[in-house]
């Protein structure tokens, strides 16, 4: 039986951007061989190919990768194994994803500050919240940018 | 009154740069005191603060402070270049996006020049670039400030040692530095080594102001025309300047002591090959070609009872190469020439010299050029360079490698492999109990 390939009609790519792969020309030199032919009409719209890395890190001195390790962070689309970015330079605000320094270990959590407490939050049920009292000072290591998986 | 010069000069130096390091992805370690050893886990190259107190003194042999680093649980460590040099870069990174005019000095130094009209207010300004360094990399830093290089170097001095500057300090007061030079000890002065250090002492100059205030006549004669740029700099006077392009690199040389000493010329070509190799590596990332490969061999001098030998031995290539074989080929050759039975090795090492940039290349009359290779090399950098050093490397540089350096307390490449990045917990914090 064959396999089709299914594209939904409710697919939520909503776009998709062709990476552009640059043609290369050789030029006659005396001592190679010489390579005649026409220049690509494509040669004057080229445009630079897509680059992952400046999509993901906006600050390269400052973003790590870790890679997860567990699986309390599922809700928020963190799984196992994942490698996240970590951008240090980042302000942490309520309701980040942070890399947060617990019990002298690199954890991560979602941070969840207000008025009068601050904790950091597992993203499944079956894992407690950590309640921060003011106390001992959060040391919070890093701003979760993205989440790498395979799927 | 405030000094006149027209320009300011901060020296950034990292806080006990690589504990630092191996401290960035172990918070656990936060307040253990942390040594780091020497490349062949021989002595004690860095310290923490904590280990600094406990005495374990700089560049004392690990196995002396053993007893000392086990009482105290000091967390040892083998010296991780990968994760220093990519540290260094983030910390150089910081500090251009901060300053036009940086001067990357060694791996955890940079000069910065500042120009006139930003000298007010120099504390605060340098309050900033510690923070930002702190934040984005994790690397404490202390700044010191002065109209020159060697006062800022001083300066910083003071910004380390007096808790109350909370690692922040500015000499830009005339009448202050006298009694501030009167406190640092000749041998402490930027450009003073241990020798000069010693014949000052004999002269009964002790001090950076003594030595300051000496005359200048006396100074060139006794230690030439650096000695009195020194004494100028400390006058406040700038001789030394800012150096923002990096000089071209005149020699390489790639050299180690073995982890245990090598007998045979099968594991001293295996080591030679490796150095070559490592060596032609660098010569091609830093887009060079070398002449001339120098290999040099001896025995260890400090064994006073062994029979002692040491040679080395210069070929010259008849074309600048940088390709790995063509470099193994000379290397080994020269060995083979200098290789005598019955000594105990220590060290061998390679060195390239007569280095010229790869565009720049003198045809010989009856050789072709050789573009043979070159697409060959790159094909083993991008490998080498993607799966990890030495993923890829000549067969002659031998696979058991009994004369490799030790390395038993190496931390993870954190930064530099995809199979080494540094862990984020999504589980239960240690100690929680499931009950």
């Amino acid at each position: 039986m064959k396999k089709r390939l299914h594209i939904e009609q409710t697919s939520s790519i909503r776009e998709i951007f062709p990476a552009v792969c640059g043609t290369s020309l050789l030029r006659p030199l005396f001592l190679s061989g010489v390579s005649a032919g026409f220049p690509s009409p494509a040669d004057d719209y080229l445009d630079r190919k897509l680059d992952l890395n400046e999509h993901l890190v906006k600050n390269p001195a400052a973003t790590f990768f870790v890679r997860v390790a567990g699986d309390s962070m599922i809700g928020a689309g963190i799984n196992d194994n994942d490698i996240l970015v970590v951008d240090r330079s980042l302000e942490p605000c309520s309701g980040s994803i942070v890399i947060a320094v617990v019990n002298g270990e690199l954890t991560v959590k979602r941070l969840i500050r207000n008025r009068n407490s601050c904790r950091l939050a597992a993203e499944n049920p079956d894992y407690p919240d950590l309640e921060i009292d003011g106390e001992i000072p959060l040391e919070i290591w890093g701003v979760v940018t993205y989440a790498i998986h395979s799927l | 009154m405030p000094f006149t010069a027209s320009e300011m000069f901060g020296l950034i130096d990292c806080n006990n740069f690589y504990a630092s390091c191996e401290r960035l992805f172990r918070p656990d370690l936060v307040n253990r005191p942390v040594v780091v050893l020497s490349n062949n886990d021989g002595c004690i190259i860095a310290r923490s603060n904590e280990a600094k107190a406990l005495g374990i003194g700089m560049g004392t042999p690990y196995f002396k402070q053993e007893a000392l680093i086990r009482e105290h649980d000091v967390a040892v460590f083998s010296s991780n270049y990968p994760l220093y040099g990519d540290i260094s870069q983030r910390v150089m990174d910081v500090l251009m996006r901060l300053e036009p005019h940086v001067e990357v000095y060694s791996i955890d130094e940079a000069f910065i020049g500042l120009p006139a009209e930003k000298h007010c207010d120099l504390e605060n300004w340098g309050r900033f670039i510690k923070a930002a360094v702190q934040k984005h990399t994790g690397i404490p830093v202390s700044i010191g400030f002065g109209p020159t290089k060697t006062l800022a170097k001083i300066a910083n001095r003071f910004a380390k040692k007096n808790p109350p500057a909370a690692g922040i300090f500015a000499i830009t007061d005339r009448q202050t530095l006298d009694p501030l030079l009167a406190a640092v000890a000749v041998g402490d002065i930027w450009g003073i080594g241990r020798r000069h250090a010693a014949r000052l002492a004999s002269q009964g100059i002790h001090t950076a102001l003594e030595f300051k205030n000496c005359a200048d006549t006396w100074i060139r004669k006794q230690f030439t025309v650096a000695g009195l740029r020194t004494a100028m700099e400390l006058r406040g006077i700038p001789c030394i300047s800012l150096e923002k392009a990096v000089p071209a690199r005149k020699s390489i040389c790639t050299s180690r002591s073995f982890g245990q000493p090598v007998h045979t010329l099968d594991d001293l070509q295996e080591a030679v090959a490796t150095y070559a190799a490592q060596a032609a590596g660098k010569l091609r990332r830093a887009g060079l070609r070398t002449a001339v490969v120098d290999v040099f061999i001896r025995t260890n001098s400090f064994k006073k009872d062994e029979p002692q030998y040491c040679n080395r031995r210069t070929f010259t290539l008849p074309v600048p190469s940088s390709h790995t074989t063509t470099l193994i080929k000379a290397a080994l050759a020269s060995l083979r020439a200098i290789y005598r039975p019955g000594y105990c090795y220590q060290k061998a090492g390679v060195l390239l010299n007569g280095l010229m940039p790869e565009n720049y290349e003198q045809l010989s009359l009856f050789q072709a050029p050789a573009p043979r290779g070159a697409s060959l090399m790159k094909a083993v950098d991008e490998i080498n360079r993607r799966w990890g050093r030495d993923t890829i490397q000549p067969a002659a540089a031998g696979l058991v490698r009994k004369w490799h350096f030790r390395q038993m307390k190496k931390s993870p490449a954190y930064t530099t492999r995809w199979s080494e990045l540094p862990i984020a917990k999504a589980s239960f914090p240690a100690g929680h109990s499931m009950a």
